[in-house]
C-alpha cells in the first residue's frame, strides 16, 4: 500500500463523514420547530462536519504531496473559532427582537431577567 | 474510485445547500434567513475544500479563509442590524 491509496482512503473517509454530518444538520433545519432549535442543529454540527472536511483536506495534501498547508490550518482554526460565536449573537438577536419560542416549550428562564432590565 | 467517493461528496453537499436555501425561501422570521446564509457560506467553503482534493491543486486554499471571514462579518453585521437597527453606532461627541 502506497501513500497515494493511504491518503485517498484517509481523505475520503473523513470527507464523507463530514458531509454526512453536514446533511444531517440540513435534515435539523427542516424539522425542528422554532429558531433556537434550529440555531443548535445548524451551528454545531455544520461546523464539525467542515472541519472534518477541512482535515480531510489537510491530510490528502500533506501524504500525498508533503504539502503542508498553512493555510487549511489556518482556516480550521477560525471557523472553529467563530462559528459558535455566530449562531449565539443570532440567537441572541432573535430573543431580544420578541420571536416566539415553540409551542411545546416549557420554561423560560431568561424572561425575568429581559423584564428586570 | 476516489473521485467517484468525491462527486457523491460534492451532491451530498448540494443536497444540504438547497436545504438551506430553502429554509431562506420559508423562513417564518428573520433571524431563520440570517441563520441560512450563515450555513450555506460554511457549505461553500467544504465545497471548495472538497473541489480542492478533486482537482489536486492548492490554488483555492485561501478561498477558505476568505470565504470563512467574509460570512463571519456579515452575520454578525446581519445580527447587530437586528438587534439595534443600527451596524455602527455612533459616537457620543457629536
Amino acid at each position: 500500500m502506497n501513500a497515494e491509496m493511504i491518503s485517498e482512503w484517509i481523505a475520503g473517509g473523513f470527507i464523507l463523514l463530514g458531509t454526512v454530518l453536514t446533511l444531517l444538520s440540513g435534515v435539523g433545519l427542516i424539522r425542528l420547530p422554532d429558531v433556537y432549535t434550529r440555531s443548535h442543529a445548524a451551528s454545531k454540527s455544520t461546523t464539525l462536519g467542515v472541519l472534518f472536511i477541512l482535515l480531510g483536506a489537510f491530510m490528502f495534501f500533506w501524504i500525498d504531496e508533503g504539502y503542508f498547508s498553512i493555510r487549511l490550518l489556518l482556516g480550521i482554526f477560525f471557523v472553529f473559532l467563530t462559528a459558535p460565536v455566530a449562531g449565539h449573537i443570532i440567537c441572541r438577536a432573535a430573543y431580544r427582537s420578541n420571536v416566539k419560542l415553540a409551542d411545546r416549550t416549557v420554561r423560560d428562564d431568561l424572561k425575568k431577567y429581559m423584564k428586570a432590565e | 474510485m476516489f473521485e467517484i467517493v468525491l462527486t457523491l461528496a460534492l451532491f451530498i453537499l448540494t443536497l444540504s445547500i438547497l436545504i438551506s436555501i430553502y429554509r431562506l425561501f420559508k423562513g417564518p422570521s428573520m433571524p431563520d434567513r440570517v441563520m441560512a446564509l450563515d450555513s450555506i457560506g460554511i457549505h461553500l467553503i467544504s465545497g471548495v475544500a472538497i473541489l480542492s482534493v478533486l482537482f489536486r491543486s492548492h490554488a483555492f486554499l485561501d478561498i477558505i479563509l476568505l470565504l470563512g471571514i467574509l460570512s463571519f462579518i456579515g452575520t454578525i453585521a446581519f445580527a447587530r442590524f437586528i438587534e439595534r437597527g443600527v451596524v455602527i453606532e455612533r459616537g457620543n461627541d457629536q
